[in-house]
């Protein structure tokens, strides 16, 4: 009796002190961001840190209740919790509430709340229980698209309410799908897709369809047994350049003017200028000022509530999205490598938790944490520091945010909970 | 491998995210710097400006108020087209000028303070104050400039003007529109003067609100005030001396051969200081700056470097007193110039003979001169050992170099050593009759006023000289040691009396006999320098330079000065005069000799100076005539006259 209780309550303690470690650092930038005047008291909910320490205690109690559930429950109701989530997605179009343009939030009195948030564990548990399914075989077309299709359901209608970073999350699941045997020549032309679109638009169609065409036939002219018939390859091609021109026809017909300005200044597509300028003060304003911000930390940084542009706000929505600047303004080179590796180990710790699971689905559901942070943590931090295009989704367990940092905390402590049964699995 | 995918690519994230970190923060990010802090605004608050009194404590320069329009472009807000007129209106610009400095003070920088229009007049302010807050991103500045209590003096006191991108690169204490000192004591005692600007630092948010201050104002400091200063000029000197100066190109240095205290530093032709000061200041500077012909910003007592002539006469007697290669008593015949062999080296005019140092000095005697010299030289087997005592001799009279004074411009002047002529002429391929010119002050010698001022101290001392200074006292501070402390001068003390007797009959029985001043025994020697210049590239000659030094009285000087006047011709004639009439204003504080003073007010070169300008040809030295002007000024500049507070 006392040994399963031993068992009951073997947690892996080194991927709680990370969440901890972050959701604590998280808590001290956004205090600094947000904070106003002298601080008077940390609990005070009429300030966003009062607020958001509210949310941290209001996660802790969800942890307990998430932990002292069992572990079997979320495998017997993957698809409820996956199909009440679709609902509540569903019933924004018709109950949700519109800020910022992106109609994804419900109002309950002076609350808000992102059903969002909440899918990506929802279709985390759902893709886990399709594909633990004995029945399924990845290999196969029919269940690739079935799979496809519990990912493209939310995907699709968080896109119609226009929330473009929160779609892209989504694309994580391709890592887990990867991981369970999906054939390789789909990396292959994920990467390729990837290669034509960011080609296509920096060169034009012409200078893609010249570079496609020479590797197409040299890999014709390498193969000299199994080369099959040339009309293959010639469709290859036309593909290739078809789906070049088609990213363009997107990029310029479909896009607004806002995502087109940030894909443009990212790729450095805009030569004239006059026009960059305009651009850069239009679209690029959050942006350069997060990098100064970051730059000015230097080695050490200017030092907990200390940092000039963090107390001047001069980096707007810095306790969302840009907090990350914060880090790198107040704690300098140190710390925010520090947080970068705190989410680098956090992840790579749930790589390795997840590999050594001994039930199927407990491997695809930690899978799909780990690859749902590393799109946060990328796209998050990438957008920050300039690497990549400007996608409004928050750093996971840092942003402020009830919502965020409850469906973040849910996420990984259901992987918890699995991960302390899996000796019981047997 | 399929493990591996997501692995390795959230390895490969942090490494590049970690890169992009050290990039931005540590390679890229030169240390944090406040000043450069958007999020920080720094708000200056400018100390008084130390005031300048001159020696007798009369107060030089104080300061006035003035408001200069700012403009911070990032934060103009736009105006349409009736409200920009008026506004141009108020400002006295027009609309051209508006977009012109708005567009410069963009590209200068869009979020810091640009001057806009600088130096309001205390009516256009008043008018303006009331309006200002329509007019966002401009406000008014308030500072202070310098307000001159006097007109003379332009070239001792210089002037305050705003701090170009050059020197603020060089000094980062000064903003863009800060004030440095630009010429004369202004420049060199600009850190004393200038006291330390306060700072506060403010932040704010991104809207450029205030939010408080920075760190509750721990690095704020408070201003601090500049001090006054007193310099050396007696300014009724001064002012005589520019009197005297009128009409005249030329410099005037006098110093308390005591103290090495510069009384007067004259120069001609100068511009009234308040010329400099309030809205035509750039206008006015340009004006004087580019007058290439007369050269009114040109300081001719500190950078006129020429050949002495007959002054450095007196200094190769000393030399060969020293050198022990003549006895005063030595006699030479002159045969209306030097002879070596058959080869007349150098000319002379008529005196009686024999000439021993006493006669030589007093008639000034070339062949004399040369005689001593090529004995001086001589006396070493070789004459490049010879020219190196020699020039050793000279420099230590403070010549051939920069005196290293306060004063915000000099120049080196040039004494020749055996070095310098086995350049010329190459190793040892040259001897003492080829440089005999240097023993009349007409060869490859050179110097300035100042220098030759500095000189006849040296002698008035008999043997040592104070640097030559413009500062007499910083209030509660010391004066520089250097300036105290006397330079020895390598001629033995024993040598200065037969040549000061010398000096002292160039008055009784020589050149200057007609200069003399009743009851003040002056001590003095004329000289002349032949000048040219190059019209439409063919070397030309000028009349010569008008030089003359002397010190007063002989026993107990209390002062010493160099006069140079250009194309004055001989040296008593235009110097000379005006060394007696200074010596006496000094000394006496009366004029006695008005009939020296009625000529040298009455008489004009300014006729003179156009002539190689003039494009027909004219004659020069005895075949020039003198110009005779009636309405001259006879009253001193005005000394107190300049703007009141
Ligand atoms: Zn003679």
């Amino acid at each position: 009796m006392l040994r399963e209780n031993q068992r009951h309550f073997k947690f892996d303690w080194i991927t709680i002190i990370l969440f901890l470690l972050l959701v604590g650092f998280g808590y001290l930038n956004i205090l600094s961001a947000s904070h106003i005047g002298e601080i008077t008291s940390y609990f005070d909910t009429s300030q966003l840190y009062g607020k958001h320490m509210m949310f941290i205690g209001l996660t802790l109690i969800l942890i307990i209740l998430i932990l002292s559930l069992e572990a079997k429950f979320y495998e017997k109701f993957a698809s409820i919790i996956y199909l009440v989530a679709m609902l509540a997605l569903v019933g924004l179009f018709i109950f949700g509430k519109e800020v910022n343009g992106a109609r994804s939030w419900y109002g309950i009195g002076s609350m808000t709340i992102q059903p969002s948030e909440f899918a990506k564990f929802a279709t985390a548990l759902a893709v886990a229980r399709f594909m633990s399914d004995l029945q399924t075989n990845m290999q196969t077309l029919k269940d690739q698209i079935r799979v496809a299709a519990i990912i493209f359901i939310p995907a699709l209608l968080i896109l119609l309410q226009n929330d473009a970073g929160s779609t892209i999350v989504y694309l994580a699941f391709f890592f887990v799908f990867y991981r369970e045997g999906l054939q390789q020549i789909y990396l292959a032309i994920a990467l390729s897709l990837i290669a034509l679109a960011v080609i296509g638009l920096k060169f034009g169609v012409l200078i893609t369809a010249a570079i496609a065409a020479i590797i197409i036939f040299s890999v014709y002219f390498l193969r000299r047994k199994k080369r099959g018939s040339i009309l293959q390859y010639i469709t290859v091609l036309a593909l290739c350049v078809s789906f070049s021109y088609g990213v363009r026809l997107f990029y310029n017909h479909v896009l607004k003017p806002h995502q087109q300005n940030r894909i443009s200044l990212w790729l450095r597509l805009e030569n004239d200028p006059v026009k960059l300028q305009r651009m850069k003060k239009e679209e690029a304003y959050n942006l350069i000022q997060s990098e100064h911000a970051i730059s000015s930390g230097g080695l050490s940084g200017k030092g907990f509530l200390q940092g000039t542009r963090t107390t001047g706000k001069f980096v707007p929505e810095q306790h969302t999205d840009y907090i990350f600047s914060t880090v790198g303004e107040e704690w300098g080179f140190l710390g925010s490598s520090g947080v970068v590796l705190l989410f680098v180990l956090l992840i790579i710790r749930i790589l390795y938790l997840a590999e050594s699971q001994k039930s199927q689905f407990s491997r695809v559901y930690g899978y799909s944490v780990a690859s749902i942070l590393f799109i946060h943590f990328t796209i998050n931090i990438g957008m920050v520091m300039g690497l990549i295009p400007t996608v409004g989704i928050p750093l996971p367990f840092f942003s402020y945010g009830g919502s965020g940092l409850w469906g973040f905390t849910i996420l990984l402590f259901i992987f918890v909970k699995l991960d302390s049964n899996k000796i019981n699995e047997w | 491998m399929r493990k591996l995918l997501l692995l390795t690519t959230v390895v490969l994230v942090g490494l590049v995210f970690i890169a992009r970190l050290f990039y931005l923060q540590v390679y890229d990010n030169s240390a944090y710097n406040i000043f450069e802090d958007i999020a920080i605004k720094k708000e200056y608050n400018y100390p008084k400006r130390g005031y300048v009194y001159d020696r007798n404590g009369e107060l030089l320069v104080a300061n006035q108020p003035s408001y200069d329009v700012m403009v911070i472009p990032r934060e103009v807000a736009p105006l349409d087209s009736l409200e920009i007129d008026e506004f141009c209106r108020l400002l006295k610009i027009t609309r051209e000028d508006y977009d012109k400095k708005l567009k410069r003070a963009t590209s200068y920088s869009p979020r810091l303070p640009s001057p806009f229009v600088p130096q309001l007049s205390k009516r256009d302010y008043a008018v303006l104050q009331e309006k200002m807050r329509k007019y966002e991103g401009f406000y008014i500045q308030k500072r202070s400039l310098r307000s001159y209590q006097t007109t003379i003096g332009a070239n001792v006191l210089g002037d305050i003007g705003e701090a170009n991108r050059a020197t603020i690169a060089k000094k980062p204490y000064y903003r863009l529109g800060d004030l440095i000192g630009n010429q004369g004591v202004e420049k060199t005692y600009e850190e004393v003067l200038r006291g330390v600007k306060g700072i506060k630092f403010i932040q704010k948010d991104r809207f450029n609100k205030n939010i408080g201050p920075y760190k509750d104002g721990i690095y704020d400091t408070l201003p601090v005030p500049g001090k006054d200063i007193t310099i050396t000029i007696d300014s009724e000197l001064q002012a005589y001396g520019e009197l005297l100066m009128k009409h005249k190109r030329g410099g005037i240095v006098a110093l308390d051969p005591s103290s090495g205290e510069i009384l007067a530093m004259v120069t001609g032709p100068s511009y009234n200081p308040n010329d400099l000061v309030g809205r035509n200041r750039s206008k006015n500077y340009t004006k004087l700056h580019y007058d290439t012909i007369a050269k009114p910003l040109f300081d001719r007592g500190l950078l006129a470097q020429y050949p002495p002539g007959s002054p450095f006469k007196v200094m190769n007697a000393l030399i060969g007193l020293q050198e022990n290669v003549i006895d005063v008593n030595d006699t030479y015949t002159c045969r209306l110039g030097y002879y070596y062999g058959s080869r007349k080296l150098t000319g002379c005019h008529h005196h009686s003979n024999p000439t021993d140092m006493n006669h030589g000095i007093s008639q000034s005697c070339n062949g004399y001169f040369v005689h001593v010299y090529r004995k001086i030289i001589d006396k070493y087997s070789d004459a490049g050992e010879g020219m190196n005592v020699w020039a050793k001799h000279a420099r230590s009279f403070g010549l051939g170099d920069f005196l290293h004074n306060d004063l915000s411009v000099g120049r080196k002047g040039r004494i020749p050593d055996g070095d310098y002529y086995d350049r010329a002429y190459g190793d040892n391929r040259w001897g003492s009759t080829y440089i005999v010119s240097n023993a009349i002050g007409q060869g490859e010698v050179e110097t300035t006023p100042i220098q030759l001022a500095n000189m006849t101290a040296a002698i008035a001392n008999r043997g040592f000289y104070y640097t030559p200074h413009i500062i007499k006292k910083i209030q509660d501070d010391t004066i520089p040691k250097a300036y105290t402390t006397p330079k020895y001068t390598t001629i033995d003390k024993q040598h200065f009396e037969p040549v000061i007797q010398g000096m002292f009959d160039v008055y009784n029985k020589g050149t200057a006999q007609s200069l003399k001043v009743p009851g003040i025994d002056i001590c003095g020697k004329t000289g002349t320098a032949e000048n040219f210049i190059k019209i439409d590239s063919v070397k030309t000659q000028l009349t010569d330079h008008s030089i003359f030094v002397a010190f007063a009285p002989k026993d107990n000087p209390k002062i010493a000065l160099a006069i140079f006047v250009e194309n004055g011709y001989w040296g008593s004639r235009f110097a000379g005069k005006m060394a007696s009439l200074m010596i006496e204003k000094y000394i006496k504080g009366t004029i006695t000799r008005t009939d020296l003073e009625d000529w040298i007010l009455t008489h004009s070169l300014e006729d003179e100076y156009k002539k190689p300008y003039s494009g027909e040809p004219f004659e020069i030295n005895r075949g020039a005539k003198l110009q005779v002007i009636d309405n001259y000024a006879t009253e001193l500049p005005d000394t107190s006259g300049g703007l009141k507070l």
